[in-house]
């Protein structure tokens, strides 16, 4: 706690989220990132969503932009892309990064901007009272699907990487250990980073579909999810009910600023070549 | 020193990029839209060549999102659009009006509503301009209807805009957008330019909206000092940090508001043009204050003096260039290319029984100075 104090607004606690949500695992982890890579709060920019998630830059001592709702990227890229110095994370829920936020989240990837998105995951919108979002699985029940989730999901990792995003990693709130480590790889990676964090809502979205308790949202992660490692060795049928975690895929393809670096560069030359 | 400025032959969209230069600004986000694709591509050209930034964006929601995160990282930074594009950047817009970010928009008005006529010029967004984002606001907006004024008022929006902290509206069109002219382009310290001021208070004490104690604008520290700060869309107190109490919410809307509107004495630009005995008086802004021109040079029209009021700053409404007209009774006519939209506010100041005649065309053709004539010979005298 002593090491993440630099980072934190202990004044402000405890976390208004409500009993048995994940945010605050997540927020933990990414603090005891902070912490672990000795990043100084102000070389720090954080850049959140509008949601339950989009209100953890009110508990954190480092730069904030709390934008609108799906924009936390692009607000990240503008600074990342103005002062390359800056550690810059964008901290999105369901409905932000893939839903509302989801053609940002696509360009982010593919331009690879330097710039870490922390996504979590609650599949659908605590804030506004239990919706479905574009990660709400199909047939669950929200308050706006009552009768059954009639729309299809987005896997953000598969979207992520296929979009061009060059580190891609999963992990759960159950999983709690493993999520600062892989939120420093994340960090410490150059280019566009995604960690998808599937989290707990059991005050809207686990009442409607059997897992009304903190314990039983757990208890969910603890036997659904698998090591990236295990799950590709697996065959479909034991594919079933079951989400594979850790990390997706990482490649070194150089990030947006590197490459525009040398356009600079090249566009210097050109006009002095005019004279 | 005139001897030592540079004379050029350039369009209006390639003179609001000099002007930016000339400004300061090395961060230009932005998505293509006819008619401003040429500030952008200028900008593509120049900004790397000096050491700053073109970001080609997702779309326009992405564009003034990475506008206002590029002036918090300590950039001054702008956008260009059209119409359709000033729709999608009302939201972030927003964030810019609320968390006090400076930077600058430039609307080069197209013909709407919608995807409307795309090539064709209108004033159509003049309401737009003030009114687009949600909440109340207020807005500053100049509009050029030279290629000369492109340089000069793009300089001063970003002026504005950091003495402010407020988005300033470059609020131009089709016609002085691609239209050429000569301009003199002054040497670099001939340009008046505000820099930001940094914070010199102890960083723990650092307020970033800390308006009462300051008198003037208080220092926006860029991302990355040693001022730690939060920028925030939500209510927020003078630490950036949420607020929900009525009486903050009341104090915060009522600064974003008054900084602006009380301002207005020090932000107003107009000029009028031709004699100063006129029997009417044309109120015009943009493009339809070039063409307006020519009733000036035609003098007498149809046996009347005319002159023009013409406006470079739209917004705050500058309420005190119409007291000295309406105490001399002097008709006015308010010439814009669209149905009507600023001789609601010249009316709303002249009031109800002054002779304030509304000249609008709004079909993506210019109002010509026989169409001016004609309608002062039919309405007013």
């Amino acid at each position: 706690m002593k090491a993440l104090a630099p980072y934190l607004k202990s004044e402000d606690l405890p976390l208004f989220w409500c009993a048995g949500c994940g945010n605050g695992i997540i927020l933990a982890s990414i603090l005891r990132t902070f912490s672990a890579l000795e990043l100084a709060p102000k070389d720090i920019v954080v850049s959140t969503g509008i949601g339950c998630w989009g209100k953890a830059d009110d508990y954190l001592k480092t730069n904030s932009i709390h934008g609108t709702h799906g924009r936390a990227l692009p607000f990240a890229t503008g600074i990342k892309a103005a002062n390359d110095d800056l550690t810059v994370l964008a901290l999105m829920g369901d409905g932000d990064c893939a839903t509302i936020g989801g053609n940002h989240f696509l360009h982010a990837a593919r331009r690879n901007i330097d710039v870490t998105a922390i996504v979590s995951n609650n599949f659908n919108y605590g804030m506004t009272g239990g919706q479905y979002s574009a990660t709400t699985p199909p047939h669950s029940y929200t308050s706006t699907s009552v009768y059954g989730n009639p729309e299809g999901v987005f896997d953000l990792c598969e979207v992520g990487q296929a979009a061009g995003a060059t580190f891609v990693a999963r992990g759960t709130v159950y999983h709690a250990n493993q999520l600062e480590p892989l939120i420093t790889d994340a960090v410490r990676h150059r280019g566009f980073s995604l960690v998808e964090v599937f989290s707990s809502c059991p005050v809207y979205f686990g009442r409607y579909n059997e897992r009304p308790s903190p314990v039983e949202m757990m208890k969910y992660w603890q036997s659904r999810a698998v090591p990236v490692q295990r799950y590709r060795k697996m065959d479909e049928d034991s594919r079933a009910d079951r989400v594979p975690i850790g990390v997706f895929h990482r490649d070194d393809r150089p990030d947006f600023n590197t490459r525009y670096r040398d356009i600079r560069a090249r566009a210097r030359e050109r006009m002095e070549g005019r004279g | 020193m005139p001897s030592t400025r540079e004379r050029r032959f350039m369009q209006g969209n390639e003179a609001v990029l000099e002007g930016a230069l000339a400004a300061g600004s090395r961060f230009f986000a932005g998505y293509p839209i006819t008619p401003s694709s040429e500030i952008a591509q200028a900008a593509s050209v120049r900004l790397p060549a000096l050491g700053g930034t073109y970001l080609q964006m997702e779309d326009e929601l992405a564009s003034m999102a990475a506008v206002v995160g590029a002036a918090l990282a300590g950039e001054k930074s702008f956008t260009a659009t059209s119409g359709p594009g000033v729709s999608l950047m009302q939201e972030n817009l927003g964030v810019a009006i609320m968390a006090e970010v400076p930077c600058v928009v430039v609307d080069v008005q197209r013909s709407g509503p919608s995807t409307g006529l795309a090539t064709k010029p209108a004033q159509a967004d003049t309401m737009q301009a003030r009114w687009g984002s949600h909440g109340d606001h207020s807005a500053i907006v100049l509009a050029p209807s030279s290629v000369q004024e492109c340089f000069d008022l793009t300089v001063r929006a970003f002026n504005l805009a950091e003495q402010y902290r407020h988005p300033v509206y470059l609020l131009s069109d089709e016609i002085v957008g691609h239209m050429r002219e000569s301009v003199t382009l002054p040497e670099a310290d001939e340009v008046d330019i505000i820099t930001r001021r940094k914070p010199d208070v102890d960083p723990a004490d650092y307020r970033p909206h800390d308006w009462e104690s300051d008198g003037v604008t208080p220092p926006l520290a860029p991302f990355g000092s040693e001022y730690i700060y939060h920028a925030n869309s939500s209510m927020h107190d003078d630490t950036g940090f949420p607020n929900a109490d009525p009486e903050n919410a009341r104090r915060v809307i009522s600064h974003l508001h008054d900084k602006i509107e009380k301002a207005v004495d020090d932000i107003a630009d107009y000029e009028l043009v031709g004699p100063e005995d006129p029997d009417v008086i044309i109120v015009t802004y943009g493009c339809t204050a070039r063409t307006a021109e020519q009733l000036v040079l035609d003098q007498p029209v149809n046996g009347c003096r005319v002159s023009l009021l013409v406006m470079r700053s739209l917004w705050p409404f500058p309420d005190a260039a119409f007291a000295e007209i309406r105490a001399g009774g002097i008709p006015v006519v308010v010439a814009e290319m669209n149905l009507g939209q600023m001789v609601r506010e010249v009316s709303r100041v002249m009031g109800p029984d002054y002779p304030c005649h509304s000249l609008t065309k709004s079909n993506g053709i210019p109002i010509s100075p026989r169409e001016m004539a004609a309608f002062i010979e039919e309405e007013v005298l």
